[in-house]
């Protein structure tokens, strides 16, 4: 029997929850409004969290799960400790205890959780598009993506966005620069679209090796007209040159095993053209924030320096990681209906 | 009373309304308990300057400055069907323990909010004691509460609004009837 | 026994004469006994009468590409399945792709295909051959027993012969045997771990890319072997652009080089993997992206390269459209992008999907029809020249169509077990009514009312 799914219409708007969304699968879709949403909600999170008790009833009586089919540390922590303190049941499936070393398909795992009653899966998987696979499959189950392949990690990217907008407020005209693996890099992907959402100007450095070639030859074409203006794309492989006057400069996570296939030819060239350092900082803003979304390798793709610097907002941003996560599966998961009771 | 109309009825005007806030702060501070351990908690999103209204005219009268804070119950909905403001508001509790704590909000209507802002207040410390006082107490309870300082009480139908403006958010003073016939 | 079928009303597309309007076509014991244009002289009293008025004749359709999956893969599809999916599609002739288990690389396996397709009696069947060893790539399978027992080319199709020695050995061996090598032109290392076309979508979706020049380089490879060599040398489904010019290239210099190109990559393009072929740069994507059923090799690649490919089918570089005919199981598609099986179930919509270039303008049906079937045949060898033939005396392989016959396709309904199809639910305009092997009617979806 052909089971296959027709293409739907997208992340299905669903008017009668906060978030008019059903699915949570790359910021690409989300407008500045409703990162706006996200975000002062993530205020009151935080707020939450800096209580004695750090327990709210929201989210009682829903089930997240979570499904992991990759190792992480920080995004299932942040994902299972906003679903607790909001007292959500959070139950955790690792790759290895769940069935698809049994050979079950993601499809069918779907459907399982979906059957125990999950409202909503957070899933990790290394191919990108797993999550997209899944949502054709949901009736009433919610996806929620923490990272796939080297699509997007559109949770880490509003974390990054939040921090950002705590420091700077309007991000909007700012300069950005990513630099790094972005052809590998799910989180270059997400912050991308938010940032270019909010308006902000990003430029894209690295190694040509790490740029996605359509990003080298056709970055123009990604622009995005959006209420808060146009926000741009830019190409510059020449750090020293794409850092000047920067406002935000973040520095992705070099895979040392690239090295094997050839993307940069040993790791002491590549400290030395695409290191963020004291010295290539001092070139931009002087009030410039300095972020990774982690894991560091420190004294190759950033400085020790820099990364626990004056500049540095990194444990903002693991700090973050927590309330961002709690406002998104509040303002996912409960109905509102705006009046006063 | 009840005449239906695309107009709202203004129950109250600027002066109306203060006066109704002047005599709270005067009732919360009569009573035996004491005002030395007040605080004043407003219930987002009108509460919040009804309570600095009230903290004011308090400290005007008897020189004593009250602290007020500020409570978002959106994350102490009592079931889906309860009020979530679309924007979650960061709270700003002061101390509580010990402390006597009036909950300040405009309307007061089933009930099903003040018990999310008590069960709210209880996560943050232990009070003495819980009082609440609201402009308008419009009936239709739900819940077995009772307001300590009542503004105003009108009698409604559950269909009606009952809209407090206040210049802070609405950019003028009143208390507004409609009907809902949206 | 048999008796003799009449058809009448058709217009005849023959790619070795005019067209003819209104013909009658008279086969007889297996044969074409005549085509006539206009109204019938008297017929035969026992004749079966086809009333074909509005449709369409052709010679039957020739694939020098399908994978009917038997020997080993009997649950993606059998040679039964496969050749009747083939007569529905208007395909008579089918080339079976080696890649089975155990491959194509001895006479018993070419026997037992042969065998197999006599017992389904549906389409013609011939046994393409490996050109090394279990398609390893490392040494020569027995090509000229191979030959011997019936192969029509010789391929290691589903992957390249990545060893430019052995491909250079290949073509040398087998240079005057008159049957192509067959390649699939792949780089291999250009093409690591790849998903889909490197291009825009590739970068959109975070997937790894299979650049066109990762094509182009083998084909370039293979065109300087077969200088070399003087072998005869054809192209597996090409998809870009550069390997049209190379190959263009290569016949204007007289090397025996053939190239065919797919319905899928003629009309197609990468834009469908995010389930939206009009999606552009500033979309978000959809639920309906990551479509693993428009994965296939080589991938879907842009626009200018369908239309590059559907120039070079118009002038003659590329010779014949095959179908790639890739039939899976739907638990080997419904699956992550990069877990996929690779391929579409294409010979159900083969002729629909092409006959949409016909509609829009971009192709003429006599070209199409050439390039279906005496295009094809012109790759295997003057040998093959009756398989698509309406001339008195030679087998009576045909095909009766609709031109503009409105469907939707339900890949529920194939005959063949693939229902791996991009195309589910879309409204195709172009049918397959009937379809004639050695006289015998093997697919009918006329109107009972039609026969006399």
């Amino acid at each position: 029997m052909s089971t296959k799914i027709e293409a739907q219409e997208l992340k299905e708007k669903d008017p009668m929850y906060s978030l008019g969304r059903k699915h949570v699968l790359d910021l690409d879709d989300f407008s500045s409004e409703e990162l706006e949403t996200i975000f002062s909600s993530a205020d009151a999170m935080a707020e939450v969290m800096s209580r004695d008790i750090k327990k709210v009833p929201s989210l009682r009586g829903k089930i997240i799960m979570t499904l992991f089919y990759e190792p992480s540390t920080r995004t299932r922590v942040s994902f299972e400790q906003a679903g607790k303190v909001l007292s959500a049941d959070v139950i955790n499936l690792a790759a290895s205890a769940s069935s698809s070393t049994k050979g079950e398909s993601l499809i069918n795992t779907t459907r399982t959780l979906e059957a125990m009653g999950a409202d909503v899966v957070v899933v990790r998987h290394p191919h990108s598009g797993a999550p997209y696979l899944m949502a054709r499959y949901c009736d009433r189950l919610r996806v929620i993506n923490a990272g796939d392949g080297r699509h997007a990690h559109p949770t880490q990217g509003l974390v990054d966005l939040y921090t950002v907008r705590q420091h700077l407020g309007d991000v909007s005209g700012k300069k950005v620069v990513i630099v790094g693996d972005i052809t590998h890099s799910r989180v270059a992907r997400s912050n991308l679209w938010g940032l270019l959402a909010m308006g902000a100007r990003v430029t894209l450095s690295g190694p040509a090796t790490m740029i996605p070639m359509d990003l080298l030859e056709n970055s123009g074409t990604y622009s995005k007209n959006n209420n808060k203006g146009i926000g741009d794309i830019e190409i510059d492989t020449n750090l020293d040159r794409a850092i000047d006057s920067a406002d935000i400069v973040m520095a992705l996570r070099l895979q040392l095993e690239r090295q094997e296939l050839s993307l940069f030819p040993t790791i002491r060239e590549y400290c030395k053209y695409w290191q963020v350092n004291e010295t290539r900082l001092a070139k931009a803003k002087q009030n410039v924030l300095v972020m990774h979304p982690g894991p560091i390798n420190e004294g190759i793709e950033i400085t020790s320096a820099v990364a626990h610097g004056i500049h540095s907002r990194i444990k903002d941003q693991v700090k973050n990681g927590v309330a961002i996560r709690m406002a998104l599966l509040q303002e996912l998961l409960l109905p509102k209906t705006g009046d006063d009771v | 009373m009840n005449i239906p109309s695309k107009q709202p009825m203004r129950i109250m005007d600027e002066e109306s309304l203060d006066r109704a806030l002047t005599r709270i702060a005067h009732e919360i501070c009569e009573t035996s308990i004491g005002i030395n351990s007040l605080v004043l908690l407003g219930v987002h999103t009108r509460g919040v300057p009804l309570a600095r209204r009230i903290a004011r005219k308090i400290e005007l009268s008897e020189s004593v400055v009250v602290p007020v804070g500020s409570l978002d119950i959106g994350l102490y909905r009592d079931d889906l069907s309860a009020g979530y403001s679309p924007s979650l508001k960061a709270s700003k509790i002061p101390e509580l323990t010990n402390k006597r704590v009036v909950i300040v909000d405009d309307v007061l209507f089933t009930g099903r909010t003040i018990r999310a802002a008590m069960d709210a207040i209880i996560d943050f410390g232990r009070p003495q004691v819980i009082q609440l006082a609201v402009v308008v107490d419009r009936g239709h309870r739900e819940l077995p509460i009772k307001p300590d300082y009542v503004g105003k009480n009108i009698p409604t139908s559950v269909d009606q609004k009952i809209r407090v403006a206040l210049t802070e958010i609405d950019t003028f003073d009143a208390v507004e009837l409609k009907e809902d016939i949206e | 026994m048999n008796k003799p079928i009449v058809i009448r009303g058709a217009t005849v597309v023959d790619p070795a004469g005019p067209v003819l309007l209104k013909a009658q076509i008279t086969v007889d014991e297996g044969k074409i006994l005549a085509v006539k244009e206009g109204s019938a002289d008297s017929v035969h009293e026992d004749a079966i009468i086809i009333d074909a008025d509005n449709l369409t004749l052709s010679p039957g359709f020739v694939d020098l590409h399908a994978h009917l999956r038997e020997p080993g893969f009997e649950d993606k599809e059998t040679i039964a399945t496969g050749t009747k999916a083939g007569v529905a599609g208007g395909f008579t002739t089918l080339c079976a792709m080696p890649n089975t288990n155990p491959a194509t690389d001895s006479a018993a396996v070419v026997e037992f295909i042969v065998q197999q397709a006599k017992k389904a009696g549906n389409s013609r069947v011939y046994p393409i051959g490996c050109v090394t060893k279990g398609r390893h790539g490392i040494e020569l399978a027995e090509l000229r027993e191979l030959f011997d027992s019936g192969v029509v080319a010789f391929s290691d199709d589903g992957t390249p012969v990545w060893d430019s020695h052995i491909m250079q050995m290949a073509l040398l061996y087998s240079r005057e045997f008159g049957v192509p090598v067959t390649d699939h032109c792949e780089d291999l290392q250009l093409n690591q771990g790849w998903v889909v076309h490197e291009g825009w979508v590739s970068s959109r979706l975070g997937l790894p890319g299979y650049p066109s020049s990762g094509e182009e380089s083998m084909v370039a490879r293979n065109i300087a072997l077969a200088e070399l060599t003087g072998g005869q040398l054809h192209l597996a489904h090409l998809s870009t652009a550069g390997s049209v010019d190379l190959v263009r290239l290569a016949k204007a210099r007289g090397l025996r080089v053939t190239a065919e190109v797919t319905p899928q990559h003629l009309t197609m393009s990468e834009e469908w993997v995010l389930g939206s072929e009009t999606a552009d740069h500033t979309q978000a994507l959809t639920t309906g992206a990551y479509d693993s059923f428009a994965k296939v090799n080589p991938p879907l690649r842009t626009k200018k390269d369908a239309a590059a490919l559907l120039d070079g089918l118009k002038d003659g570089t590329i010779d014949a459209i095959a179908t790639d005919h890739a039939p899976h199981c739907q638990t080997d598609k419904e699956v992550t992008m990069q877990d996929a099986a690779v391929g579409f179930s294409v010979l159900e919509t083969a002729f629909a999907s092409l006959m949409g270039l016909v509609h829009k303008g971009y192709l003429d049906l006599e070209t199409l029809i050439q390039r279906l079937t005496t295009g094809p045949v012109s790759v295997l060898g003057k040998q093959f020249a009756e398989l698509a033939s309406l001339n008195p005396g030679t087998p009576a392989d045909l095909v009766i169509f609709d031109t503009n016959e409105q469907w939707i396709v339900d890949p529920d309904k194939f005959y063949s077990k693939g229902k791996n199809t991009p195309l589910q639910g879309k409204t195709m305009t172009g049918k397959v009514k009937l379809a004639m092997v050695d006289g015998k009617i093997v697919h009918n979806d006329i109107e009972s009312g039609g026969f006399g």
